[in-house]
């Protein structure tokens, strides 16, 4: 009834605000089983992982990257990432904090094991790397019409 | 880390406090110092430009993003490491650092600041003349 007084829908902060709030959502709370190729919190890169009916998505929080120095590659369910992140050391400063990852590093991520090896794309912006990977047709949920 | 450490990039722990409800990720961070000035580089994926926040106050240095990245609908959580969406953290800056003249850039979700030192506190060398 009084809906309208408070709609403020549509701003472009709210839709922010609202993105923001489904991904925290969806992301904040899950507790998952470890799984087998699981690794300590804190490795480098950090991982998420989300999935629709057709797609299953890998994000890496990976800032700093060469595009060029990374090694994706897919094998049935398995994601193996790998790459190096060179951070230049200068000569002749004194070191207060050094805490950012240096070197290469591999992660390998079980996806779900009807994703379609052969549809995979990756794209690199703003620090993040996506990896997306199509499922597999037959998979997919399908809307079954009644006759 | 020596004293001097302490002194220059002592994170204040009350702002991460005051801000408790809002949960935020500490970007890490290198920070090193030269003669002219002090370099910190901040690691902030997933934070562009126009979702990147900087700020003097006092002696007080925050650094402010959020994470923006597109997600399709009705996407499902399988696993997540990172469960917030803004990072955030502070540093009290020292006396003779010249906080108006902070050079700041982002690059692939890389916060690089440059803070230069006022010129009379740089090391001057002296010449020595022979006569």
């Amino acid at each position: 009834m009084f809906g309208s007084l408070t709609n403020f829908e549509g701003s472009l902060f709210d839709d922010l605000r609202r993105m923001q709030q489904d991904m925290e959502e969806m992301f904040g709370q899950g507790t998952w089983p470890a799984g087998i190729r699981s690794v300590a919190r804190g490795t480098y890169p950090p991982i998420n992982i989300g999935s629709t009916g057709e797609s299953v998505e890998v994000y890496l929080f990976a800032a700093g990257l060469d595009p060029k120095t990374l090694d994706i590659s897919i094998q049935q369910n398995l994601l193996t990432v790998a790459g190096e992140r060179k951070v230049e050391v200068p000569e002749n400063v004194e070191y207060y904090r050094r805490e950012r990852f240096s070197g290469s590093f591999r992660r390998v991520i079980s996806l779900p094991e009807d994703v379609d090896p052969d549809k995979v794309e990756a794209r690199y912006t703003d620090g993040i790397l996506r990896i997306l990977v199509q499922r597999r047709e037959a998979s997919r949920p399908r809307q079954i019409e009644v006759q | 880390m020596n004293e001097k450490t302490d002194m220059k990039t002592r994170e204040s722990t009350e702002m991460q406090e005051g801000r408790a409800s809002v949960q935020t990720i500490r970007p890490l961070v290198n920070i090193f110092e030269d003669a002219e000035g002090i370099t910190l580089q901040a690691d902030m994926p997933g934070v562009s430009k126009d979702r990147l926040q900087l700020r003097v106050d006092k002696d007080q240095l925050l650094v402010e993003g959020d994470v923006q990245f597109s997600m399709p609908e009705g996407m499902e959580a399988l696993y997540a490491d990172v469960r917030t969406t803004r990072y955030g953290r502070s540093f009290s800056l020292s006396r003779e650092l010249e906080t108006e003249s902070i050079d700041a850039s982002l690059k692939d979700g890389v916060l690089t600041l440059r803070i230069p030192k006022r010129a009379e506190v740089r090391p001057r060398k002296i010449e020595v003349r022979v006569d």
